[in-house]
């Protein structure tokens, strides 16, 4: 007789448990292991440098940043107590940054769109291309000699002060300024480019298809639509500018105070010389005349809150589209 | 005349207009070169080839140059200018040297094995130590880390041994390589990360489907793929470093010194002073016309190796525009 062979009856067959697709480390070889040890290595490396930037400069700034200090003018003295605030200098690094990027923007943009909806001829457009990233590699300190020697042909003598020989100055806001536009330009210029190339074809087809003419589509079309790139850009910039120290050193005098030059009231502090929180703080090192170290630390805490400020804002502008969230670094290089 | 501008434009002026600005950065190129060309010419026309050599102690000959009167005479342009040469040679090379290794690693960590947390953090990270300012990097530098290695790196009897050739004051080689290895690896990992991610998908996953491990896979492929980006970075940092001018003016020791790298382990606390700091430095004692040939030399040499390392990173990133990386 036929016995039904005995069966288990049917568990209910587990879900099956989440494996990590990953295989385990420890069948890595030891090369492999220690390079991953060293990738972990770099990374937080990386943030603790960061953190204790910002940790140190916080303290020390906050530690030694009092709230008159932002609204009293400087003077000059030999101990920090007397030496008065820095609102000079922010007022310069405010002043300087805008006509920077004033100066900036227009003509990184009309190149931008130049090179990307023209471009005709082409060799000048990849020599121009080319010019903008050599601008972009030379040293911040050759543009500034390079505008000294510029500024100072009698030609341009009406944007600084000229000496009772004859000789023009050439350190001056407008100077400075219009040096510091050029270290800007390769990021407005970079950011609206890449903004311009995104931006379908499709749409700039549907306009003419309606009858605009080219600049119209590039007016009522394509500059709306790149002015977050535009903005991205010009934030990049305006922290470049506020952050550089060699060409407010050479060009605009890095003096304590804003020195206004010439009567007429508007046009003598952009002619006049003057000093902004980076030069601030180099003087205001040890490696400078004032050695006021206080002074040094509450003007770099209040520099730095400013170039984060910026980059806040790339973040906020930038939010879309972005990709590895490094795009904007790339720009500066 | 303003209902001209007032009425539509028609295409053909708006080209032209563009394209006129665009031609402005040709010009601004153009004129940077003739005029510290010119400015520079007495410097190198003087002390021809000399110029490039070592004669003693730059400072002194500079110092010389700063009391010659409206007038200087031949022997006043004299200059060797290879003590500061060698310092940008030696700070952008360690610099650029450590920096490569460093933010090849950390950009691998970033594409592959970061964490989602982690790389959330540490993208913005990134951002910040590429938007310090430089005079920050340089006030951390003379206030924190300069104290550190005068007090407990260099050593009493090290200074001792060297004082009546050069005072070891914290001041030198070691600060400046750390601080500009800082300031230039953001920019590195910044290329390099978008590189790594533009690698196609394919090509990575490929390897691993012939079992070898993340690691490898990163690296015999997605790295050996990036190579033109790391190349690209490194000669962008490499500029990036000949001109930092006002960090290592502050933490250099800004003395006209040529460090010797047989003098062992003091070599590194040797102060030094690479050309752009000489030129922010003596920006201000121009009026004589001997130190402006000298300092307007140093900025024709400096505009000269930045022009090659633009051409070398164009020409690098040539053969990354295929995988649609600018």
């Amino acid at each position: 007789m036929a016995v039904a062979p005995h069966t288990e009856p049917l568990k209910p067959l587990r879900p099956p448990r989440k494996r990590r697709v990953n295989e385990s480390v420890r069948t890595w070889r030891w090369g492999d292991r220690i390079a991953l040890v060293l990738c972990w290595a770099t990374g937080i490396a990386l943030c603790l440098i960061a953190g204790a930037i910002v940790l140190y400069m916080g303290v020390k700034g906050l530690q030694f940043l009092k709230l008159d200090m932002i609204f009293s003018r400087p003077q000059a003295s030999a101990d920090q107590q007397g030496s008065g605030g820095f609102l000079d200098p922010i007022l310069g690094t405010v002043l300087l940054t805008l006509i920077g990027i004033v100066l900036a923007t227009p003509v990184a943009v009309a190149t931008a769109i130049w090179i990307v909806e023209y471009g005709r001829p082409s060799w000048l457009a990849r020599g121009v291309e080319s010019g903008i990233e050599i601008v972009a590699g030379t040293p911040d300190i050759v543009i500034a000699i390079f505008g000294l020697a510029l500024f100072q042909q009698g030609l341009f003598s009406p944007l600084s002060f000229t000496a009772e020989g004859g000789a023009v100055f050439g350190r001056s806001f407008l100077t400075a300024g219009a040096m510091m536009s050029l270290i800007a330009l390769p990021m407005v210029f970079g950011a609206t480019r890449e903004g311009l190339q995104a931006v379908p074809m499709h749409l700039r087809e549907a306009s003419y298809g309606l009858g605009k003419t080219k600049i119209a589509t590039i007016r009522r079309v394509l500059l709306p639509a790149v002015k977050p790139n535009i903005s991205t850009g010009a934030a990049l910039g305006m922290g470049r500018i506020a952050g550089d120290t060699a060409i407010v050193v050479v060009l605009l005098g890095a003096t304590l105070r804003i020195d206004p030059e010439g009567s007429i009231p508007g046009t003598n502090v952009l002619r006049g010389t003057g000093g902004t929180l980076t030069s601030y703080v180099y003087n205001n090192s040890p490696a400078g005349e004032g050695n006021a170290e206080q002074k040094a630390y509450a003007a770099a805490f209040v520099l730095l809150l400013i170039v984060i400020a910026l980059n806040f804002a790339v973040d906020l502008i930038a939010r879309r589209g972005a990709k590895t969230g490094l795009e904007s670094t790339r720009l500066g290089a | 005349m303003l209902d001209r501008l007032r009425e539509p434009w028609s295409d053909q002026r708006a080209e032209r207009t563009l394209g006129a600005l665009a031609c402005l950065v040709l010009i601004a190129i153009v004129l940077m070169i003739v005029f510290v060309a010119v400015r520079a010419w007495p410097s190198f026309h003087h002390n021809g080839l000399a110029w490039f050599s070592g004669r003693g102690d730059i400072d002194q000959q500079i110092g010389v140059q700063v009391n010659t009167g409206a007038n200087p005479t031949r022997a006043d342009y004299t200059i060797g200018a290879w003590p500061l040469i060698w310092g940008t040679i030696l700070t952008t090379g360690f610099a650029v040297v450590i920096g490569v290794a460093f933010s090849v690693l950390t950009a691998i960590f970033i594409v592959e094995f970061a964490p989602g947390p982690l790389r959330r953090l540490i993208v913005p990270v990134v951002r910040l130590l590429a938007a310090v300012p430089s005079v920050i990097y340089g006030l951390i530098g003379i206030l924190v880390l300069v104290p550190f290695v005068t007090n407990h790196l260099v050593g009493e009897g090290r200074k001792e041994s060297v004082q009546y050739v050069i005072n070891l004051s914290g001041t030198g080689l070691l600060v400046s390589v750390v601080i500009l290895t800082v300031m230039i690896t953001p920019i590195m990992i910044a290329i390099i990360v978008d590189a790594l991610y533009a690698v196609p998908r394919g090509w990575k996953e490929g390897a691993v489907a012939l079992g070898v491990n993340r690691w490898r896979a990163m690296w015999t492929v997605s790295v050996r793929a990036a190579r033109p980006a790391i190349i690209a970075g490194a000669v962008l940092a490499c500029a990036r470093a000949l001109g930092e001018a006002i960090m290592l003016s502050m933490v250099s020791g800004s003395k006209g010194f040529a460090p010797n790298p047989a003098d062992g382990i003091t070599f590194i606390f040797e102060p030094l002073r690479p050309l752009a700091s000489t030129i922010v430095e003596d920006a201000e004692s121009l009026n004589a016309p001997a130190v402006q040939a000298t300092v307007y030399s140093f900025a024709l040499l400096l505009l000269a190796s930045s022009f090659f390392l633009s051409i070398a990173a164009w020409i690098a990133k040539q053969s990354m525009r295929k995988y649609g990386v600018r």
